[in-house]
C-alpha cells in the first residue's frame, strides 16, 4: 500500500460521532473488508496540524470547515465588558433622562408661548405671523406644536449623549492594547513571545483587579519537569535539592548548600534531568541490593509512555517528543540511566538496555500490544508488552491514590518505605508517580484483549467508560517497584511578583490539581505562604472521613463529610474572628473533595467569608469545573474584580468565568491562550501588566470618560440655556457646521490623546508603590459616579459662564 | 495535537516577534508631570492675581469713559388719549406718529457718537423667524423668484416678494432726527452695516420688488430704486440678534456733543412693539478701545484676580500656621480611616 495507485480501489466505511467541540475525545470505527477497526483521538489529526517525522500520510477527511473540532472550539472568548463601561452605561441612561426632562420643559414653555401668540384674532408677536403658519408653530394647535417641538428638542440637546464616546473609547482601547503588545518588558526572549491583548475592552479592568486566581503548573511553575529523585525497592536515590527545600531551609534560617546550587547549575545541562546519585548512575546500579527491581524499574520508565524518539542524524543523539513534560522527563531519565529508548513503531518499542550480567549494551525490542491511556479520572497509564522471551508484561504508572489500592498481596513488599518516601518528596514540592508491573498469563490477556477491542470498536458515547472499566479489571494485583519524583520548577521572578502583588493589596488564590502537601510547599516556595502565617487546613482526607467513604451508605457518608467540612469551616471562621494582628495572617488550604461541599449553596457563603478573611488561599486537588465555580463564587459574591491566570486546557473554564482571563502562552498548548483575554509568556509579567498598564489604562479611561461627559454636558447645556432666551423655539445657538463637527472634529483628538498618552506617574513609580495607587484607584472607582456628578456640575457652571459672557 | 509548533518557525529565527524598541512604544517619552506643591500653587495664584487686577481696573476705566445716553420712548411717545389702547394708536395709520424727546449729555461725547435703537422682548432668534429669509434671492437677481423658506411672506398677489421672508417684512421703521441747540445735526447712515454683508450677501443688482404690498403690512418699506446692497438699514436688521434684547446701529453723529448740551430728538414712532409688550429705547454712545459700555469684563477680571490673591494669602497663612511635610501618606484617605479600607 505504498503507491498512490493502490488506493484507487480502496474502500472502507468510517462511522463516527457527530461534529463536536471535544478536542480530546473521538469515537468512531473504520470498517475495512468486513472488519472493524477502532478510531480514537490518536488516529485523528486536528485542523492545522503539521506533518513531522514523515513526508506524507494517507488519510481521509472526517470533518471540514465549520464542523472541524478546532473550529467548533474557536468560539471567541465570551463577551466581557469592563465595570467602568457598565457604569458608564448607567450614566448615559441618566443623561438620557435629563435630556428627556430638558426637552419636556422646553416643550411646555414653547407650547405656552406659541398659544399666546394669537388670542382672539390678535397677534402678539406679529413678526412671527402666527395667523398664517405651519403645524410647528400653530397657536391654534399649540399642543401639537409642543409635541413636535419635543422631538426637535430631543435632536437639539442630543449632544448631552456622547455617542462618539463609544467610538472614541474603542479607538483608545485599541491603541492601549497596542502599547501592551509592544511592551518590551513583557516580551519573553526564550519563547519569542510578546504579550498579547486579545480583547481590547478589558484594559482598564486590569487596574481594578483585587483577586487573582492562579493555576499552579505551568503558571507559577515552568512546566518543564526535572527528574530529581526516585525510590526503588524501598531505597531513595537522588540528591538533588529542590527549590522548595531551599525555600524551606531559608525559612528555617539556615542558608544551606550555596555550593550545591552552583554545582546544580552546571549539571542541569541535560534538560529535564537533574538527578545525581553515584549508586545507580553509570551502570553501577548492578551492584545495588535489589538490582533486579532497579532493572525492572528503569525498563518500565523506558517502555511505559507514549513519547516519540527523534534521532538527530548528525550526532546520533536522541531527543523525545512527549505529550506531557513529565513523560519526557521519565524517558530522558531512563536514557541517562542506561535504558535508551530509541525507536517506536506501530507495534513495538526498541530499547538499548544495559545487561546486568555481561555489563554491555544490548538491543531489546518489546512488541507493544495495548496502551491503556492516561486520563484525569484514571490517573494512571499502562502498557501491555510482550518481551523477547515471550512473557506478557503489564507496566503501569500512576498517582499514589489509585496505585496503592491496586497492588497485589505479594507486591506490597516496599509499600511502607515507598509511602514514606513519597511523603518526603511531596514535602519537597515534587510530583510523584508510583511504578508497578505485573506479569500476565496468555489466557487472561486473550480475554482482556477481546473485551478491550470490542469496547474500543463500539461507536457510542460511553466507549471511553467501557474501555476504562475493562482496563480497570486488568490493572490489579500489581507488584510495586518504586516511585519517581520530578520537580516542577518555579518560573523566574514568581516569588517577587507575588510579594509585590500582595503589597498592592491584590489577593492571590492558587487553584491546583496537585496534592495538598505539594501545593503547600509550592506556596512556601513562591512566598504565598510565609513563616508566621497560621494555616487553616480543611481536608476530607482525614482518617475518619476515609472510613466514612468506605461505608456502604453513600448519601449518609456524603452528609457526614459535609458536616465535617462545615465544622472545619466554622472553626476556621472562629479563628479568623478571634484573631488579632499579633497572631499573623491566616492562610486557607482546602482540598478538592472538601471544596465540593464548601461550594454547595448553603455553605458557600461561610466558605467565602473565611476565604476572604485569609491572606492566602490554596485549593488543591481541584478539578477544572471547581476552578470555574470558585471563580464564579468570588466574582459574584464579592463583586470584586477577578483575574484568572492559567496555561492549560483545564484552566479554560476559569479563564472564561473570571472578569479577566490571562493565558500563559507556555508549553501546554494554545487552548488557554485561545480562551484568554490577554496572553503573556511568564507569570512575572503580571506585575507590570496590572500595576503599570492596568493602572494607566484605568486612569486614562476614567479621566477620558469624565472629560467626555464634561465637554458634552457643557456643550449641551449652553444650547439649553440659549433656548431659554429664544422662547424655546429650537434655534441652536451655534452654527450648524460647528454643531455637527463639534464631536468629530473639534473635540475628539484631545480626549483621545488623554486616553492614550496620559501618565499620572511613570512606570517605575507605579511598580515601586503599586499598593498606594491601587488603593487610591479603588476609592476613585467607588466615587466615579460622584466624580461624574462633580464633572457635570463643573460643566454646568462653565456652560453658564460661557453663556453669561456671551450675553454681555 | 502532535506537531503543533513546526520547525519552520524555529528555523526562521530571524523573524522574531520581539517588539521594536522606541521611546514611543515603550511609553517612555519624556513628559511633564507637575506636582502642585504649596509653593507652586501660591505662586500661580499670586501671578494670576497680580496680572488680572490691573487688567480689570484698566478695562473698567475704559468702560467708565464711555458716555452713554439711554432713552426709553415707547410709552412716552403715546399721546395721553391713547394711553389705554396703545395698540390702536400704533396700528392706526392716520395718527400723528411724530414725537419729540429731549436728552441731556452728561459729559462730553466725542465724535463719532453712535446711535442705536434697542428693542426688548423681541425674539429675532425665534426659529421660525431666523429661517424666514432666502440668501440666494438677496444676493443675485437670477434667484429673484427663489422664495424658499420665506412663507408666509414669500409671495403676494401671485408675485414673489423681494426681499422675502419675515425678517425683511418686519423691518424696523422708526426714524430719528437730531438737533442740538436747535441746530439740526447730520446723521450719517453710511457704513453702518458689515462690509462683508454689503459685498457678499446683498446684491447690488437686486432691487426691492412687490415689498410690503400684502394685506398685512409689517414694518418699514423700501425704496425700490435702491439696490439691496445700499439699503444698510435692512442689512443691519437682517443680521438677526441672538438675544431678545438687542441694539442695532442706526447711524452716527459725526460731531462732538458737549457736556450739558441738550439733544432734541424727533422720533417717527412707527414700529409696533406694543402688541408683545416690547420696549423701545434710543441709545447714544461713544466708544473706546474696549468697544461700548461693558463693565462686565472689568468686574470679572477684578473678581477672579481678587479671589486668586485671597486664596494665595490664605494658603500662605495655612502654610505658616499649620505646616506639614509633603507627601505624608498618613493623610491619605484610606490611612485616615483604616476601617474604611475594607472593600
Amino acid at each position: 500500500m505504498h503507491e498512490d495507485s493502490n488506493f484507487q480501489n480502496f474502500k472502507a466505511i468510517i462511522r463516527c460521532e457527530d461534529p463536536n467541540a471535544n478536542l480530546y475525545t473521538f469515537v468512531g470505527s473504520l470498517e475495512l473488508e468486513e472488519q472493524q477497526y477502532p478510531l480514537t483521538p490518536q488516529q485523528l489529526l486536528l485542523r492545522d496540524s503539521k506533518l513531522r517525522n514523515t513526508d506524507c500520510i494517507y488519510g481521509a477527511v472526517i470533518f471540514t470547515g465549520r464542523d472541524t473540532k478546532v473550529f467548533q472550539n474557536s468560539t471567541g472568548p465570551p463577551s466581557k465588558r469592563s465595570k467602568v463601561e457598565r457604569r458608564m452605561d448607567k450614566i448615559i441612561y441618566f443623561l438620557f433622562g435629563i435630556l428627556v426632562l430638558m426637552s419636556f420643559i422646553g416643550s411646555i414653555f414653547f407650547g405656552i408661548a406659541t398659544r399666546e401668540d394669537l388670542q382672539d384674532g390678535k397677534m402678539k408677536r406679529w413678526y412671527l405671523r402666527p395667523d398664517d403658519t405651519t403645524a410647528y408653530y400653530d397657536p391654534k394647535r399649540a399642543a401639537v406644536a409642543a409635541v413636535l417641538h419635543f422631538l426637535t428638542a430631543l435632536m437639539l440637546y442630543g449632544y448631552l449623549i456622547p455617542i462618539s464616546l463609544y467610538v472614541s473609547i474603542e479607538i483608545v482601547k485599541i491603541l492601549q492594547s497596542i502599547f501592551i503588545n509592544q511592551d518590551l518588558h513583557m516580551y519573553y526572549e526564550e519563547t519569542d513571545k510578546p504579550a498579547r491583548a486579545r480583547t481590547s475592552n478589558l484594559n482598564e479592568e486590569l487596574g481594578q483587579v483585587d483577586t487573582i486566581l492562579s493555576d499552579k503548573t505551568g503558571t507559577l511553575t515552568c512546566n518543564s519537569m526535572e527528574f530529581i529523585k526516585c525510590s526503588i525497592a524501598g531505597t531513595s536515590y537522588g540528591r538533588g535539592v529542590t527549590e522548595v527545600e531551599r525555600a524551606m531551609a531559608r525559612r528555617k534560617g539556615s542558608p544551606l548548600e550555596e555550593e550545591v546550587t552552583e554545582e546544580q547549575e552546571d549539571k542541569a545541562s541535560i534538560k529535564g534531568f537533574n538527578f545525581e546519585d553515584e549508586r545507580i548512575m553509570n551502570g553501577s546500579w548492578v551492584n545495588e541490593p535489589h538490582a533486579d527491581v532497579i532493572q525492572k524499574f528503569l525498563r518500565l520508565l523506558a517502555i511505559c509512555h507514549t513519547a516519540l524518539p527523534e534521532v538527530d542524524e548528525e550526532n546520533g543523539k536522541i531527543s523525545y517528543e512527549a505529550e506531557s513534560p513529565d513523560e519526557a522527563a521519565f524517558v530522558i531519565a531512563a536514557r541517562e540511566l542506561g535504558f535508551e529508548f530509541y525507536e517506536r513503531t506501530q507495534t513495538s518499542i526498541s530499547v538499548h538496555e544495559l545487561d546486568p550480567v555481561t555489563g554491555t549494551k544490548v538491543e531489546r525490542s518489546y512488541s507493544l500490544l495495548n496502551v491503556l491511556e492516561f486520563s484525569s479520572s484514571r490517573k494512571r497509564m499502562s502498557v501491555i508488552v510482550r518481551s523477547e522471551e515471550g512473557t506478557l508484561l503489564l507496566l503501569s504508572k500512576g498517582a499514589d491514590s489509585v496505585m496503592f489500592e491496586r497492588l497485589a498481596e505479594n507486591g506490597r513488599e516496599f509499600e511502607e518505605q515507598t509511602k514514606e518516601h513519597i511523603n518526603e518528596y511531596a514535602d519537597a514540592g515534587l510530583r510523584t508517580l508510583i511504578l508497578a508491573y505485573r506479569e500476565l498469563d496468555e489466557k487472561e490477556y486473550k480475554q482482556f484483549n477481546e473485551e478491550f477491542t470490542e469496547a474500543k470498536n463500539s461507536v457510542s458515547a460511553d466507549r471511553e467508560e467501557l474501555a476504562e472499566e475493562i482496563a480497570e479489571k486488568i490493572e490489579k494485583n500489581l507488584i510495586l517497584l518504586g516511585a519517581t519524583a520530578v520537580e516542577d520548577k518555579l518560573q523566574n521572578g514568581v516569588p517577587e511578583c507575588i510579594d509585590k502583588l500582595a503589597q498592592a493589596g491584590i489577593k492571590l488564590w492558587v487553584l491546583t490539581g496537585d496534592k495538598m502537601e505539594t501545593a503547600i510547599n509550592i506556596g512556601f516556595a513562591c512566598s504565598l505562604l510565609r513563616q508566621g502565617m497560621r494555616q487553616v487546613i480543611i481536608s476530607s482526607e482525614t482518617p475518619e472521613s476515609k472510613t466514612l467513604e468506605k461505608s456502604e451508605d453513600k448519601s449518609a457518608a456524603a452528609a457526614a463529610l459535609k458536616a465535617s467540612v462545615l465544622h472545619q469551616l466554622i472553626r476556621g471562621k472562629e479563628l479568623l474572628d478571634s484573631s488579632n494582628e499579633s497572631l499573623g495572617p491566616l492562610a486557607l488550604i482546602i482540598d478538592g473533595k472538601s471544596l465540593t461541599y464548601a461550594l454547595e449553596d448553603d455553605v458557600k457563603d461561610l466558605f467565602l467569608e473565611l476565604a476572604i478573611g485569609c491572606a492566602s488561599v490554596i485549593c488543591c486537588r481541584s478539578s477544572p469545573k471547581q476552578k470555574a465555580l470558585v471563580t464564579r463564587l468570588v466574582k459574584t459574591k464579592t463583586s470584586s474584580t477577578t483575574l484568572a491566570i492559567g496555561d492549560g486546557a483545564n484552566d479554560v473554564g476559569m479563564l472564561q468565568e473570571a472578569d479577566i482571563g490571562v493565558g500563559i502562552s507556555g508549553v501546554e498548548g494554545m487552548q488557554a491562550v485561545m480562551s484568554s483575554d490577554i496572553a503573556i509568556a511568564q507569570f512575572r509579567f503580571l506585575e507590570r501588566l496590572l500595576l503599570v498598564h492596568g493602572h494607566w489604562c484605568y486612569r486614562r479611561i476614567s479621566s477620558m470618560i469624565c472629560y467626555f461627559f464634561y465637554k458634552n454636558i457643557a456643550f449641551g447645556f449652553t444650547l439649553f440655556f440659549f433656548e431659554a432666551y429664544a422662547s424655546f423655539s429650537g434655534q441652536p445657538v451655534y452654527n450648524d457646521w460647528f454643531l455637527s463637527l463639534y464631536n468629530v472634529f473639534f473635540t475628539s483628538l484631545p480626549v483621545i490623546a488623554l486616553g492614550v498618552f496620559d501618565q499620572d506617574v511613570s512606570a517605575r513609580f507605579c511598580l515601586k508603590v503599586g499598593t498606594k495607587f491601587l488603593s487610591f484607584l479603588l476609592t476613585i472607582d467607588k466615587n466615579l459616579m460622584v466624580a461624574l456628578i462633580k464633572t457635570s456640575y463643573k460643566s454646568l457652571k462653565h456652560s453658564l459662564f460661557i453663556y453669561k459672557s456671551y450675553r454681555k | 495535537m502532535k506537531g503543533r509548533r513546526s520547525s519552520s518557525e524555529s528555523s526562521s529565527s530571524s523573524k522574531t516577534k520581539k517588539p521594536q524598541y522606541s521611546k514611543f512604544t515603550q511609553q517612555e517619552l519624556s513628559a511633564c508631570k507637575p506636582i502642585l506643591t504649596p509653593g507652586y500653587v501660591i505662586g500661580i495664584f499670586i501671578i494670576v492675581g497680580v496680572i488680572f487686577i490691573p487688567v480689570g481696573i484698566i478695562s473698567l476705566f475704559a468702560s467708565e469713559n464711555v458716555v452713554e445716553i439711554v432713552d426709553r420712548y415707547d410709552e412716552g411717545c403715546i399721546p395721553p388719549n391713547y394711553s389705554d389702547d396703545m395698540l390702536a394708536y400704533i396700528q392706526n395709520s392716520d395718527t400723528n406718529k411724530t414725537c419729540t424727546r429731549s436728552l441731556k449729555a452728561t459729559k462730553l461725547m466725542k465724535s463719532p457718537v453712535y446711535i442705536y435703537y434697542q428693542l426688548d422682548n423681541f425674539y429675532q432668534n425665534h426659529r421660525r423667524y431666523v429661517k424666514s429669509r432666502n440668501d440666494k434671492q438677496l444676493w443675485s437677481k437670477k434667484h429673484e423668484d427663489d422664495t424658499k423658506n420665506c412663507a408666509p411672506e414669500a409671495t403676494s398677489n401671485g408675485l414673489s416678494i423681494v426681499p422675502c421672508g419675515l425678517i425683511a417684512w418686519s423691518l424696523f421703521n422708526d426714524s430719528y432726527g437730531f438737533s442740538i441747540k436747535n441746530k439740526m445735526v447730520k446723521v450719517s447712515k453710511k457704513n453702518i452695516a458689515w462690509e462683508s454683508d454689503k459685498k457678499h450677501k446683498f446684491g447690488s443688482d437686486v432691487y426691492p420688488k412687490n415689498f410690503q404690498n400684502g394685506v398685512l403690512i409689517g414694518g418699514g418699506k423700501l425704496n425700490s430704486s435702491i439696490p439691496l446692497s445700499k439699503q444698510e438699514d435692512l442689512i443691519v436688521w437682517m443680521r438677526t440678534a441672538a438675544l431678545p434684547t438687542f441694539r442695532k446701529l442706526y447711524g452716527r453723529i459725526e460731531s462732538d456733543i458737549q457736556a450739558n448740551d441738550s439733544v432734541t430728538v424727533i422720533i417717527e414712532n412707527n414700529y409696533n412693539t406694543y402688541s408683545f409688550g416690547g420696549k423701545k429705547k434710543l441709545v447714544l454712545s461713544t466708544t473706546t478701545w474696549i468697544g461700548g459700555k461693558n463693565d462686565f469684563l472689568g468686574i470679572a477680571y477684578i473678581t477672579v484676580g481678587g479671589l486668586c490673591l485671597f486664596l494665595a494669602i490664605s494658603f500662605i497663612l495655612v502654610y505658616v500656621v499649620m505646616p506639614r511635610p509633603l507627601g505624608d501618606p498618613a493623610f491619605l484617605s484610606w490611612n485616615r480611616h483604616p476601617a474604611g479600607h475594607q472593600i
